[in-house]
């Protein structure tokens, strides 16, 4: 039996790129394959489960925190900068090699490319310490566990996964009539006014729910911003370090007290419930609906989001609830996503998961991860920003990533190639949409390293 | 052209297969061999062009070199072969009788597969899993603990593949894709109008910048320079590895291959510089030393329709090396008349490349003749080892 060109879409563009065999696997039912993916949690990927938590590596960084202040008063010389690294950076690696030698070896490759999907919705970035260690732990900790859940429930556990609370500065957002804040200005401890930060709030609804032009304005991104003070992590030094550290923590004494208006809808809940009933409103928004949709056909379907896709999976969205389960088997069902094999050029990342699998190798050492996505222009879980990484091709056409990427090939063809046919190897993980000519050249080249170096620069291996 | 020069050292090798002793007359465990694999097919014809036969000129066309004592012209070896211009090294070495020229030589694969031609180059066989260097390795009469044989790359090339223990080494830094590598993608993105324009912006800016590597006409060669250096190295270390293999990219000329100059003639130059690198870091260890350059077929003898060659039977092999007995061109001419070529396109194969192989695992290596019939190259008894290929 010859794949159709269904299966080589499902493998390589809802999948992470074949591995050899594996184009065969949706057999008759690619939709069914895929779907089968997401019916169920999936188990956290054995590389994955030996992590540790995000709030024990926040913990032993607050530790070395505290001995870098002791160490200051006792005036010993320390690097401050220097120690900060030496306690982060291997967590970072080794959370950035559980997460591509998981993306190398799953079965459930559609399950694995969804959970990149929504880490890059919910992006953090690792180049802001403490972050750079808890960043992998946002996507195992808050976004796997609901992955094939309801998109509520993970919009609730991102906002307070430490990763997320940190990185946009909501431990330091404080409601200025806050109990805190009150004592504060009685006995004069700062002269710095204590008031809100607005940056989670805002970004919740410009990049995690409604969208940009989602119909919210300035009075709601300060109200939600307001019903989210308190929102913390445990530990640290100063008078608000009760709780676990490391873990979530509402902390009371600074949240602001009141009712809120969000959207029109009143909240006259206390404390944590406050924030949590306004997220949860936030999640099944219409607005929420269309934003999570466009974004979702874009990634999976193409550049340009056919209408009548986004409106189909908006729809079971909005019907389920916002199940996210539902909202995949709409985009599964959508003609236009079966109608274009190769609709999308591969981000760098998209680009070393699938040359790692079509090769069947597990990749060795992080320093050749880690410094491969750097080559090639998109760190690992370092977009830099709270937007996340673009997903069209122009954002990744240009002319010295499509160098770096050959370049890349040319070093994997030479790590790899002379065990490697590389016309079979075409056949196994492209099979229908490798085209005669890439075939013709590659069987051309002077030797299989050459040719398994043409493959991977292919036209069709460049894109998904 | 004399077609019985060949004989000589055919029948002397016979002699020595009879009486092996006779032939060892060198300690087998000082003995070094580096094996040097062309990718690509190298035009044997451009690299050891025949200048004295009468057809020469006609058929090469503009690939054609021109004769010994004109500008720009061939390196002479003898009456009727000469040596590229660009290899000035290697012509030094012929002078000081360090260099053995073979003509028309080919393994008897007779298909034009660069993929299949080199298993069989490098394994000795049809659809063999291990290199007939490693089997080489494997039936040595001393066989020391450690490994002793080295790739020079990041990968075990075939000819090393096998149960005998063997490492590879590679710069860490390796080169960035060479410039053959970049035009083949060209080729690939011609009808992707996207990828063929962003390519050629890359390959433009990479130009004004001049810092790609790739780009540069010189920039393989560079690379086999310092992969030839470092085998030197590894194998003038007393406890080090005694047989390396290096290998070489971008002899697949089927456009603009050029003729005294061009694209060609630089990867030429790049050989001559790297096995004289390799010399000069052996040291001392070169008079122990045996070079065997080698590549999987050779190239049409007429130019193509794009002022290069396809791919072809017969090629040119080299031998050199302080261990060597040089200063000749072994060859059992077939001549470069219409109707003397191989399926009327290719210079005809009238050596076994194996009877090479054969003549200096034997001589240079001491591996029996049982062994070298059994196990190195089975079913090869047909091919009889040249003898006199290492000075005694």
């Amino acid at each position: 039996m010859a794949a159709r060109t269904d299966n080589a879409i499902a493998v390589n563009r809802f999948g992470l790129g074949a591995r050899p065999g594996e184009i065969m696997a949706p057999g008759h039912d690619p939709r069914g394959w895929l779907l089968a993916q997401v019916d169920r949690p999936q188990p956290l990927p054995a590389a994955v489960q030996a992590l540790p938590p995000s709030a024990q590596v926040l913990a032993e960084f607050q530790a070395v925190r505290q001995q870098m202040r002791q160490a200051r008063r006792d005036a010993k010389d320390v690097d401050p900068v220097q120690q900060v690294r030496n306690t982060l950076a291997p967590a970072y690696r080794a959370q950035v090699m559980a997460r591509y030698a998981a993306a190398a070896k799953t079965d459930a490759p559609f399950h694995e490319r969804c959970v990149h999907f929504w880490t890059n919705h919910f992006a953090v970035s690792a180049d802001k310490p403490p972050v750079t260690a808890l960043a992998g732990g946002l996507e195992n900790e808050a976004i796997r566990p609901h992955v094939t859940g309801n998109f509520a429930d993970m919009l609730l556990a991102v906002e307070q996964h430490p990763a997320m609370l940190m990185y946009l500065d909501n431990q330091a957002s404080i409601g200025p009539n806050s109990t805190a804040a009150k004592r504060a200005a009685r006995f004069r401890r700062t002269q710095r006014k204590l008031d809100i930060n607005e940056n989670l709030g805002r970004e919740i609804l410009e990049l995690h729910t409604l969208g940009v032009g989602g119909g919210y304005t300035q009075q709601d991104v300060i109200s939600l911003a307001k019903t989210l003070t308190g929102w913390s992590v445990g530990g640290g030094q100063g008078p608000l370090r009760e709780g676990v550290p490391g873990e979530f923590q509402f902390r009371a004494k600074i949240h602001e007290p009141g009712a809120q208006t969000v959207l029109d809808k009143r909240y006259p809940q206390q404390g944590l419930k406050q924030g949590q009933a306004v997220l949860r409103e936030l999640a099944v928004q219409p607005a929420t609906a269309r934003f999570l949709a466009t974004k979702l056909v874009r990634h999976f379907v193409a550049d340009e989001p056919p209408a009548a896709a986004v409106d189909r999976v908006a729809a079971a969205y909005l019907h389920s609830g916002g199940e996210l389960q539902a909202s995949y088997a709409a985009l599964i069902d959508s003609p236009e996503a079966w109608a274009e094999p190769l609709a999308k050029l591969k981000t760098p990342h998209d680009y070393l998961v699938s040359a790692v699998r079509a090769l069947d190798v597990q990749p060795r050492g992080d320093r050749q991860v880690v410094g491969s996505l750097m080559l090639m222009g998109q760190p690992a879980y370092r977009p830099g920003s709270p937007a996340g990484w673009p997903d069209t091709a122009a954002d990744w056409d240009g002319a010295d990533g499509l160098m770096k990427r050959i370049e890349w090939a040319g070093a994997v063809g030479r790590r790899v190639g002379g065990s490697v046919d590389p016309v079979q190897r075409g056949d196994a993980v492209l099979g229908p949409v490798f085209s005669d000519d890439s075939r013709m050249w590659i069987s051309r080249a002077e030797s299989r390293t050459q040719g398994l170096t043409l493959l991977l620069a292919s036209p069709e291996f460049l894109r998904r | 052209m004399d077609r019985r020069r060949f004989l000589v050292a055919a029948g002397a090798g016979g002699f020595a297969l009879a009486c092996p002793g006779l032939a060892l007359a060198r300690t087998a465990g000082d003995s070094r061999l580096v094996v040097v694999i062309l990718r690509g097919a190298l035009d044997g014809l451009a690299a050891v062009p025949a200048v004295g036969d009468p057809n020469y000129r006609r058929q090469r066309g503009a690939l054609a070199i021109d004769a010994p004592g004109t500008a720009g012209g061939a390196l002479a070896l003898d009456a009727d072969f000469a040596l590229h211009p660009a290899l000035t090294g290697l012509h030094g070495r012929y002078q000081q009788q360090e260099l053995l020229v073979f003509h028309a030589a080919a393994t008897p694969y007779r298909e034009r597969s660069h993929f299949d031609g080199q298993d069989w180059l490098e394994a000795g066989a049809a659809h063999a899993r291990d290199g007939w260097l490693n089997r080489s390795l494997a039936s040595l009469p001393n066989a020391v603990s450690g490994e002793r044989g080295i790739a020079l790359g990041s990968t075990m090339p075939l000819a090393l593949r096998g149960a005998a223990p063997v490492t590879t080494w590679a710069p860490s830094r390796m080169p960035d894709a060479d410039a053959d590598t970049l035009n083949r993608i060209g080729l690939l993105y011609a009808e992707d109008p996207l990828l063929a324009q962003r390519f050629s912006e890359a390959l433009a800016a990479a130009e004004i910048a001049g810092t790609m590597g790739g780009v540069g006409p010189a920039f393989g060669a560079r690379a086999f320079e310092q992969l030839a250096r470092a085998a030197g190295r590894f194998l003038a270390a007393p406890e080090g590895p005694r047989v390396a293999v290096l290998e070489s990219g971008g002899w697949d000329t089927h456009a603009n291959q050029g003729a005294a100059n061009g694209q060609l003639a630089n990867r030429l130059q790049g050989l001559d510089r790297g096995l004289q690198e390799l010399a000069s870091a052996l040291g001392s260890v070169w008079a122990d030393t045996a070079v065997l350059v080698v590549t999987e077929f050779g190239r049409t003898v007429a130019v193509n329709g794009t002022n290069g060659t396809d791919h072809g039977t017969a090629s040119c092999a080299l031998l050199l090396g302080g261990a060597v007995a040089g200063g000749r061109v072994v060859a059992d001419w077939p001549g470069l008349a219409a109707g003397d070529l191989y399926q009327g396109r290719d210079l005809r194969p009238t050596m076994d490349l194996r009877r090479v192989f054969k003549g200096v695992l034997h001589d240079h290596l001491g591996v029996a003749p049982a062994r070298l019939e059994d196990r190195v190259f089975p079913g090869s008894r047909a091919a009889a080892p040249l003898g006199n290929l290492l000075s005694s």
